[in-house]
């Protein structure tokens, strides 16, 4: 399975992203059933997700976070490949080596995923340099949360590439949490934009449950960079629905906060308004989410299908 | 052959390098600043000033190495590293296993350590042994200007990242250095002086303190050998053997302090492999566990000096009992 290019259609947006909510609720019943570790979800931020990577072109970059399953599938990542890799299997896309907190994949030009907070920031300019000296069109997009963000090297980052004319694509997903603590208590600032327009970049903010609206903003800025070769600061305004990893309780999230946000779901906004305009009718609907969850099974079969890595791979891959 | 000093000799492998490959780029603070030849040869998108942030000149590396460029970066001294912890050894150290191989990150990091400009604790900490101890990384630290330029050469060219430390106390020494493509392979210790009786193993600065030390020994009729490791990882662990078999004694010496030091490692190599050549156990002479001082008495007391060594490899010499009484 290789790069995913998207013409934008709704329901392309749509059947993305039923494939990442499968994918994440097997992520969680694996670890409940079979505790399988490192669960963080981006149950609630698949918007975020889907529209900005259906903006992206076959040669762009990606380095996200530890809440990257949404970015590696909206990019084309095979699920099977992916929960093989979750459950330490040897077909996972790093021999089960990275586990469900570092999957890269290099044929889907996804670079990182990073568990050290801010670690995506700190390697982005990096990979864009690469890009500018080896004349390489691509634009390199940056997933980063809110609680990067406070994270010196988001600074760093920023100022450096604003300063070497490097084409990243900082995403912001400002998803409202930071681990246990909420973002109120982090920072004085609502908006995480000015301060990259702080250090002279173009910046936009944009509903991050709306994956048109996301889309369109991703759109813009992907194209800005292409022309100007500057970086771009795109906030994606959204809420982690699921604790930081599984399982979570939740115990300390106000409740009306978290009923408001589970009524702006993003999938649930996105078939309403598809349905309201006659875009796609019910039964169009259901064979799109159940097509979800058939690719989530299948992905499920084959990683429980794949071995252990052998024991020997303990110690490969540390040296080329 | 021709006679320069090792920070010349570093520029000379610098600029082979970067005419060798189109790919190598040099960053840092003040790169592009002390090295206007560089800038003149190769440009300035090749050798590029950063801003004064650490964390970030080795993030850009990381990144860089990994989709297709050989970054070289200058973090200046090495207690600056502590700011770059994350990205060498969360990131240069680990990804390429943790991508399972898809990967590499060919990246050069220097930085100036040790005792000789009575700076403090902040611009000289001895942390060799720390990336040693870290998975995925090399370290380099040679002794002489041919192995700055010959080693330089090869960690450029290596496919893994390498921590490459200059000894400040020898950046303007001088050497003979072989004029154009000379390349010393990273692991491979030298033996800078053969001996019978006891080898003085060490690295950096404390190799001319040994070569010191081997003079007083044979002046006693004692005859040592002194190796000189040249890379902290890979340990050239086989001539650390071969030669502690030959001599049946040894004495490891570095200025890093000595708690979990290089020292400590070699000795267990020792221990573990070679007891049945041993006539004495394996001493240490290092740094104490203290920062590195500003006062310039304190700051070469930190360091081993000859006569320190001498009296370790004497007590050797004397037997067992006399070198447990240390």
């Amino acid at each position: 399975m290789g790069i995913r290019l998207y013409d934008g259609r709704a329901e392309e947006l749509l059947q993305a992203m039923w494939l990442i909510r499968a994918y994440e609720e097997r992520a969680v019943a694996l670890q409940a059933e079979q505790g399988v570790p490192g669960t963080c979800t981006a149950v609630g931020q698949e918007a975020a997700a889907v529209g900005v990577v259906s903006a992206l072109g076959a040669d762009d970059l990606i380095l996200t976070n530890h809440r990257s399953s949404g970015h590696l599938l909206a990019r084309g990542a095979d699920p099977g490949r992916m929960l093989a890799e979750v459950m330490g299997r040897r077909d996972g896309y790093c021999k089960g080596k990275s586990g469900s907190l570092h999957i890269s994949a290099k044929d889907l030009g996804v670079v990182l995923t990073s568990t050290i907070v801010g670690g995506e920031l700190a390697l982005a300019t990096g990979v864009a340099l690469s890009q500018q000296m080896l004349g390489r069109r691509g634009v390199v997009t940056c997933f980063f949360g809110d609680g990067a963000a406070c994270e010196g090297r988001f600074h760093e980052s920023l100022n450096l590439a604003a300063l070497w004319r490097l084409p990243v694509l900082y995403v912001c997903e400002n998803n409202q949490w930071q681990a246990f603590v909420h973002r109120r208590e982090t920072m004085l600032a609502d908006n995480i934009a000015a301060r990259a327009a702080g250090y002279g970049m173009d910046t936009a903010v944009v509903d991050g449950n709306d994956p048109e609206a996301v889309r369109a903003a991703a759109l813009e800025a992907v194209e800005s960079i292409r022309a100007s070769g500057r970086p771009y600061f795109l906030e994606a305004r959204t809420y982690r629905l699921r604790g930081h990893f599984e399982p979570d309780d939740q115990a300390y999230v106000d409740p009306d906060e978290l009923a408001a946000w589970r009524a702006r779901d993003p999938l649930a906004l996105l078939e309403a308004r598809l349905l309201a305009a006659g875009r796609i009718d019910a039964d169009a609907l259901q064979a799109l989410r159940a097509e979800a969850y058939r690719r989530i099974d299948a992905g499920w079969r084959f990683a429980v299908d794949s071995p252990y890595p052998a024991t020997a791979e303990l110690t490969t891959d540390v040296y080329a | 052959m021709t006679r320069i000093t090792v920070m010349d000799a570093i520029d000379q492998a610098l600029a082979e390098e970067m005419a060798h490959d189109p790919a190598v780029l040099l960053m840092g603070e003040g790169v592009a600043t002390k090295r206007r030849a560089l800038v003149e040869a190769f440009g300035p998108a090749r050798v590029r000033n950063t801003p004064l942030a650490e964390g970030i000149i080795a993030g850009t590396a990381v990144g860089a190495a990994a989709t297709g460029l050989r970054p070289v970066v200058d973090l200046l001294f090495a207690p600056f590293l502590c700011y770059a912890m994350d990205e060498l050894v969360n990131s240069a150290g680990k990804l390429r296993y943790l991508s399972g191989g898809q990967f590499d990150f060919p990246l050069v990091a220097i930085a100036m350590t040790g005792a000789g400009w009575g700076v403090g604790a902040q611009h000289n900490h001895n942390l060799e042994a720390w990336f040693a101890h870290a998975p995925g990384l090399k370290v380099a630290m040679p002794s002489t200007a041919a192995d700055f330029k010959g080693m330089l050469k090869s960690a450029i060219r290596d496919p893994d990242p390498v921590l490459f430390f200059v000894d400040i106390a020898l950046a303007y020494t001088d050497g003979e250095v072989p004029a154009g493509e000379h390349l010393v392979p990273l692991g491979r210790a030298a033996r800078r002086r053969e001996g019978r009786d006891v080898t003085l193993i060490s690295y950096a600065k404390t190799v001319p303190v040994c070569e010191q030390a081997a003079e007083l020994l044979a002046a006693q009729g004692i005859s040592a050998e002194v190796l000189d490791l040249r890379s902290i990882k890979p340990l050239d662990e086989a001539a650390i053997l071969a030669s502690v078999r030959r001599t049946g004694r040894a004495v490891v010496v570095h200025e890093a302090s000595r708690t979990c030091g290089v020292g400590a490692e070699v000795a267990a190599l020792i221990g573990e492999h070679a007891w049945d050549a041993l006539r004495a156990p394996v001493l240490r002479v290092t740094g104490p566990d203290a920062p590195a001082p500003a006062s310039p008495p304190l700051e070469q007391a930190y360091v081993p000096q000859p006569a320190a060594v001498a009296a370790a490899a004497q007590r050797l010499m004397a037997g067992a009992e006399a070198a447990a009484c240390v």
